[in-house]
Order: structure tokens, then C-alpha cells, then sequence
């Protein structure tokens, strides 16, 4: 155990790893709010590049969704 | 089923095992593998079924194929490889954009009820067919120097900073992309089947006295999470088909 972990577990308790899983999801959620809001605007200056824009934003959205959904599944394959 | 104090069967691991329903020879065949199976079939019988007697003026069911059919081909091939040279993988993203999604598709329906990519082993040979393909790919077209040129983003005018940039490259390619690319669709699948779960238990959980208000609420999120995981199940092969077809776009591209 190292010294960081020895600190924590003398005086951090309870369900530390729904804690870290909310820090975690910040920065997902603000990708995604980028995403969606600046496709919204593109959509917005340039309606005829409809298709091509959700495309983008679409595969955009999953790269960042999927930064949230790892941080759901790590503790599974790692806990104990 | 895990005991945290209140008696709560919260989900975890244990909803994503399952007891086998006959053995074989030693290799135990279970639900999950019932519902690749079928989705198999499905596929299979639907495309046969749709364009086996192909009309030129076509029937409904061949309609039904040929929307499908078009969607994958305009939608995400011809987007992203282009006309003349996406023809050929055509069959390939259309195979998987149906597997993938009926596979997911199985989170919602009653019975069935379990995403069958939350298990690690679908995504990862899913993944590994469309790595296989690409990397084949390279050699194919670029040979072996052309290959290392191809995935380490190899380019002169980059000058000092081109080893640090070839590395980087070189691990993103190679050993991320293909981890990510499983991960990304099995993530989801599995985190959508534990929220599901978990609501649908809650609901059945707080069905007592005073709680019963919650219970509606949790029932409410059950159908709520349904909705959006029909939208992410079609968006998870979606974005999975695009990104093998743009890893082929990848392994085609000339260097510059």
C-alpha cells in the first residue's frame, strides 16, 4: 500500500469510488455539452450541411460518451 | 447478489453471468450465446429472405432491405471511403451494422432482455475482424516499409518532433485503437444493461409502503433509460461501422 492510499484509508470513507466516478464524468459532460452545442450552431449558419454535421456530431458524442461509460465499467474489472 | 446492509439486490458482475442451458462436449452453451445465435439467423434469414427473388420493382419486404441496405452504403460507406473504392466493403459494414445493432437490440425486448456486446467477447472479435481488415489492408497496398510509414503518420516536414510523433502514433494505431474501438461499444452496452437493471429492480424494491412514490419514479427512469438506450443501441453501430470504415479509409489513403 502506498503512502497516498495509507492517508486515504485512515481518513476518507464510505463509497469513495461513486466520488471519483462523479469528478470522472466532468469532463465527459463538458465534451459533450461542447459537441452538441457547437453543432447546434453549425447547424444554425449552415442547414444544408445537415447531414454531414450529425454525422460528426454523433461520433463526437460517443468519443466522449464513451470516456463516462469506461469510467462506469473500470471499477468492475478492477475492483475487488 | 451482493448484501449492503439494506437487502437492496443491487446489480453488478453476477447480472452479467448466466447459468449454461446445456453443455457440449464441455464448452457450456448459455443465454447469451442463444441470443448470438439468433441474431445470426436473423440477419441471415432477413437479407435472404428480402433479396434472395430481388424485384426490380420491389416488394415490401425487399423495401424494408433495401433502406437498410442504403443506409449503411450512403450513409457511412460512401461518406467516408467514397463511391468507387467503398463499393467493395459494402457487404462487410452492412453485415456488421445489422449484427452489432440487432445484438443490442436484444437490452429491450422482454424475454430476452441482455445486450449481447456487454459481454467482452462479442466487441472483441468484432473489433479484431475490422483490425484484421485493415492492417491486411495496409500491407496489401503500402508493403511492409509502407506499412510502418502508414501507422506511425510518417511526414518529413515534421522535422524534430517526428520521432516523439512516430511513437505516439505508432501505440495509438497499433494497440489503442483497436481496445478503444471494442471497448467503446462493449462500455456501453454494459453500463446501459446496469442502469437498466438497477431501475427495474428499484421499482420492484420500493414497492412498500410509504415507498411507493419512488417506486413510480424508478419505474418512470426504467421507461425513460428503455427510449435512450434504443437511441444508443443504433448509435453504438453506427459509430462502430463508421470507425472500421474509416480505419479502411486509413489503410487506402495515399501517403502524402
Amino acid at each position: 500500500m502506498s503512502a497516498l492510499q495509507a492517508l486515504a484509508a485512515d481518513t476518507v470513507h464510505g463509497s469513495i469510488g461513486s466520488i471519483g466516478y462523479g469528478l470522472a464524468a466532468i469532463g465527459p459532460g463538458v465534451g459533450v455539452g461542447i459537441i452538441f452545442g457547437n453543432g447546434t450552431q453549425a447547424l444554425a449558419r449552415q442547414p444544408e450541411a445537415a447531414g454531414l454535421i450529425r454525422a460528426n456530431q454523433i461520433l463526437g458524442f460517443a468519443f466522449c460518451e464513451a470516456l463516462a461509460l469506461i469510467g462506469i465499467v473500470m471499477p468492475f474489472v478492477f475492483g475487488t | 447478489m451482493s448484501d449492503n446492509g439494506c437487502g437492496f439486490p443491487a446489480p453488478g458482475l453476477h447480472s452479467f453471468l448466466f447459468k449454461p442451458l446445456f453443455t457440449v462436449g464441455g464448452y457450456d452453451f448459455n443465454k447469451v450465446m442463444l441470443l448470438a445465435l439468433i441474431t445470426t439467423l436473423l440477419v441471415i434469414t432477413f437479407f435472404a429472405a428480402a433479396f434472395g427473388k430481388a424485384k426490380v420493382v420491389p416488394g415490401k419486404l425487399q423495401m424494408v432491405g433495401e433502406a437498410g441496405y442504403d443506409f449503411v452504403r450512403r450513409g457511412i460507406v460512401y461518406e467516408t471511403l467514397g463511391k468507387r473504392e467503398g463499393e467493395k466493403y459494402v457487404p462487410l459494414m452492412v453485415s456488421l451494422f445489422f449484427f452489432i445493432w440487432i445484438m443490442n437490440i436484444w437490452s429491450v425486448i422482454p424475454l430476452a432482455q441482455f445486450p449481447v456486446a456487454s459481454v467482452f467477447a462479442f466487441p472483441v472479435v468484432l473489433a479484431a475482424v475490422v483490425y484484421i481488415t485493415w492492417v491486411s489492408l495496409t500491407f496489401k497496398k503500402h508493403g511492409f516499409v509502407g506499412f510502418f510509414k502508414n501507422v506511425t503518420g510518417y511526414d518529413k516536414t515534421l522535422g524534430g518532433v517526428l520521432p516523439l510523433v512516430m511513437v505516439i502514433e505508432f501505440f495509438s494505431n497499433l494497440l489503442v485503437r483497436p481496445f478503444t474501438h471494442a471497448v467503446r461499444l462493449f462500455a456501453n452496452m454494459f453500463a446501459g444493461h446496469l442502469m437498466l437493471v438497477m431501475f427495474t429492480v428499484a421499482s420492484w424494491y420500493l414497492m412498500n409502503s410509504w415507498m411507493v412514490p419512488a417506486a413510480g419514479v424508478s419505474f418512470v427512469m426504467t421507461m425513460v433509460m428503455i427510449l435512450f438506450e434504443l437511441f444508443v443501441q443504433a448509435v453504438q453501430a453506427y459509430v462502430f461501422v463508421l470507425l472500421a470504415c474509416s480505419y479502411v479509409q486509413g489503410a487506402l489513403a495515399e501517403h502524402h
